[in-house]
């Protein structure tokens, strides 16, 4: 299902297992793929945690959960002398389109307690957690395996390859909210709590996070390059990929392609043309369609089309030209594809996953979803299309971050947007509403006065349902 | 019954003994009570409530917050039918809107004889293996409209397929292994203490940051 670039050029930092058979058991763990299991850790734990950590900033390892912020700069926020630190896996992988985290659990769940293993050592850490999302018993099955495994081999807990570092790590998993997936949220639940995030500042994890302690959460990608990082060093790290954004990145590439799938890129050198139709990846836009339009990084990431197309996957280029490589969700929509009906999935998602902690998000995506909706079931008023702008611009206030449109004149605005809420979320709804409004403003109008356009969704009964033999 | 057995009332002591503080236990413990019962009774969130010291009302709080947890009962089998970007863009509507007509019941019921409750669910990352959907959180991927059919006739009849599933409320089949002589060193979050290995930030190695 998972075909992966066979570049010998590319190394794979963390896919390197994904098609060994049994590579969730510690034994293939230690003797296959890109490094030897569990070396990473020994390499790591023959420097000082200081080390460690400037290592980690030197290879610029940018973190893979969608800010992409340094994660070595970030265990460096961690204030000196207070105590204990708490190192906390984000595996709550939920933005639409993004499929990776789960793979990395279930295919390699050593590398991943390996890389937060390595983590904990340099911040000294007294405890990890590992925060899976409630909806995948098979990763939470496979890690709870792998650290059982572990344990025994004295691979966590006390006096961890017998040298003087120890700490525990505990699986721990949510119960379906992707609001979880950011980190203060993440560490409310994880505290017991409703999972609504914390106003930063104060509550900075790296300063005042579990407990009130320092802690660091970091997604479950960026801690799974950590061992391949310290096995093979930084220079090796940062001869894969750009300058400013060195390694590689794991795709999910879904949507209208002939070979969906999740594939390991090195960032900057690819771009989305490369990823679209080089037989490698993607193979083409299915049944010889046109491609109509793309999001580069999950469901919060602005709308980009054909003129996006020689981009590479690189977070600055993606960042200028209005966008966001995000969570490494690229979702492909042919020319088949209806803007509004997509328009209206992506703002349903984010209207239904609201917290509800502030007011321009709880009430702002509701409306955002009704207004849709009724567009939608033909009940759409002529003033509907200014209406979604002005609900959207009171969650994100002025120019909203969108592609270029050449053919219209339109410049592009750069990424991040601005907000009126605690955490990006209800920001995050608007992007499909300006990408899609600012490109194909007909569509809604066609759909506010032409009655005749109905829903997509009401197929009739025992009509055949497309998809699936195409890819 | 709804508050713990004996026997998951000693696994969930086990459970919330792992952290440093008690009430972080809260949603595992949810978890394991509607694994025995299928669903979240307030007798097992009184219960919850007890073991992680706090109040019935905070445990509901919490637990009404999330998805997963469903505080009334639900049918066997949870069908759970992503209908997010993904998916859609390859048919999860379709696929929807005959799961509806097949079970008789529209997204968010349960079927008369309790044995399925459908969903309309966002995103379960499975976005490559599209459209794709969760029988009580097991995937099953690259769903066509025979494929559905198959699927709904295997769980009504508890045969085929069926039998890959456990029932509702039933999380990870294997389960960490961690007993209070296993851990490390757990400190509480009032103490100030230095790891020892911290100690090593004194004295450099040769090696440096590379």
């Amino acid at each position: 299902m998972t075909d992966q670039s066979t570049d010998p050029a590319v190394p794979r930092v963390v896919s390197s297992r994904f098609d060994v058979a049994d590579a969730h058991t510690l034994e293939v763990y230690r003797t296959t793929g890109s490094f030897p299991g569990y070396a990473g850790l020994a390499a790591a734990l023959e420097r000082t945690p200081d080390e460690v950590r400037e290592s980690v900033v030197a290879a610029t390892l940018l973190g893979r959960g969608g800010a992409g912020f340094p994660a070595g700069v970030k265990w460096g926020f961690c204030p000196p002398g207070v105590w204990p630190r708490y190192v906390v896996v984000n595996g709550d992988e939920s933005e639409p389109g993004t499929y990776k985290d789960r793979m990395l659990m279930e295919r390699d769940p050593h590398q991943l307690i390996e890389g937060a293993l390595i983590a904990a050592y340099a911040i000294g850490a007294a405890q990890v957690f590992l925060y899976v999302r409630g909806e995948m018993p098979h990763a939470q099955e496979r890690i709870a395996a792998a650290l059982n495994e572990a344990l025994a081999a004295g691979l966590v807990g006390r006096n961890i390859l017998g040298t003087d570092f120890s700490v525990d790590v505990l699986l721990h998993w949510g119960a379906g909210a992707y609001i979880v997936g950011e980190e203060t949220a993440l560490i409310e639940s994880l505290e017991g709590n409703r999972g609504m995030p914390r106003l930063k500042p104060p509550f900075f994890p790296a300063a005042k996070g579990l407990y009130m302690r320092p802690t660091i959460v970091n997604n479950v990608e960026t801690l799974a390059n950590l061992p391949w990082l310290m096995h093979h060093g930084v220079d090796a790290y940062r001869a894969v990929g750009t300058e400013t954004s060195p390694g590689t990145r794991l795709i999910a590439l879904s949507g209208h392609v002939r070979r969906p799938g999740v594939y390991e890129v090195p960032q900057g050198t690819t771009t989305f043309r490369d990823l679209f139709h080089d037989e490698r990846y993607g193979g083409g836009i299915r049944d010889g369609n046109e491609l109509k339009m793309f999001i580069p990084g999950g469901a919060s990431a602005p709308w980009f089309f054909p003129e996006q197309i020689d981009l590479p996957l690189e977070a600055r280029p993606v960042g200028a030209a209005g966008s966001m490589l995000g969570s490494g969700a690229v979702v492909v929509m042919d020319e088949t594809t209806d803007a509004v009906e997509a328009c209206y999935s992506l703002v349903r998602f984010f209207a239904r996953e609201s917290c509800g902690k502030c007011t321009p998000c709880r009430e702002g995506t509701t409306w955002e979803e009704k207004i849709l909706e009724r567009i939608l079931e033909g009940h759409g008023r002529p003033s509907d299309i200014d209406l979604l702008l002005d609900v959207a611009d009171n969650i994100s206030p002025g120019p909203y971050p969108v592609a270029a449109d050449p053919e219209h004149g339109l410049e592009a605005v750069p990424f991040p947007p601005k907000q009126t809420t605690i955490c990006p979320l209800g920001p995050s709804s608007v992007a499909p509403i300006t990408s899609a409004i600012r490109r194909f403003r007909s569509e809604f109008e066609a759909r506010i006065t032409r009655r005749d356009l109905i829903p997509v969704s009401s197929a009739a009964p025992g009509a055949a349902v497309t998809g699936g033999d195409d890819v | 019954m709804a508050r713990f057995s004996p026997d998951n009332e000693a696994l969930a002591r086990r459970i919330v003994d792992r952290y440093p503080v008690a009430k972080s236990a809260t949603i595992p413990l949810c978890h394991l009570a509607q694994e025995q019962d299928g669903y979240l009774a307030p007798d097992a969130m009184e219960h919850v409530a007890e073991l992680v010291g706090c109040t019935p009302a905070e445990v509901l709080g919490t637990a009404s917050f999330y998805e997963m947890f469903k505080l009334h009962p639900v049918g066997r089998y949870c069908l759970n039918i992503c209908t997010n970007i993904s998916c859609r863009l390859l048919g999860a509507s379709e696929l929807l809107a005959r799961a509806e007509e097949r079970l008789g019941v529209r997204a968010g019921g349960t079927t008369a004889d309790g044995t399925i409750t459908l969903e309309d669910v966002e995103c379960i990352a499975a976005c490559t293996e599209a459209p794709a959907l969760q029988v009580n959180y097991r995937y099953v991927e690259r769903v066509d409209a025979a494929a559905l059919d198959a699927l709904i006739d295997d769980l009504r009849s508890g045969t085929g397929r069926a039998e890959e599933f456990p029932p509702h409320g039933t999380l990870g089949l294997v389960r960490q292994e961690l007993g209070p002589d296993d851990l490390a060193n757990v400190t509480p979050p009032g103490e100030q203490v230095e790891p020892v290995w911290f100690a090593r930030n004194a004295a450099p190695t040769d090696e440096g940051a590379s």
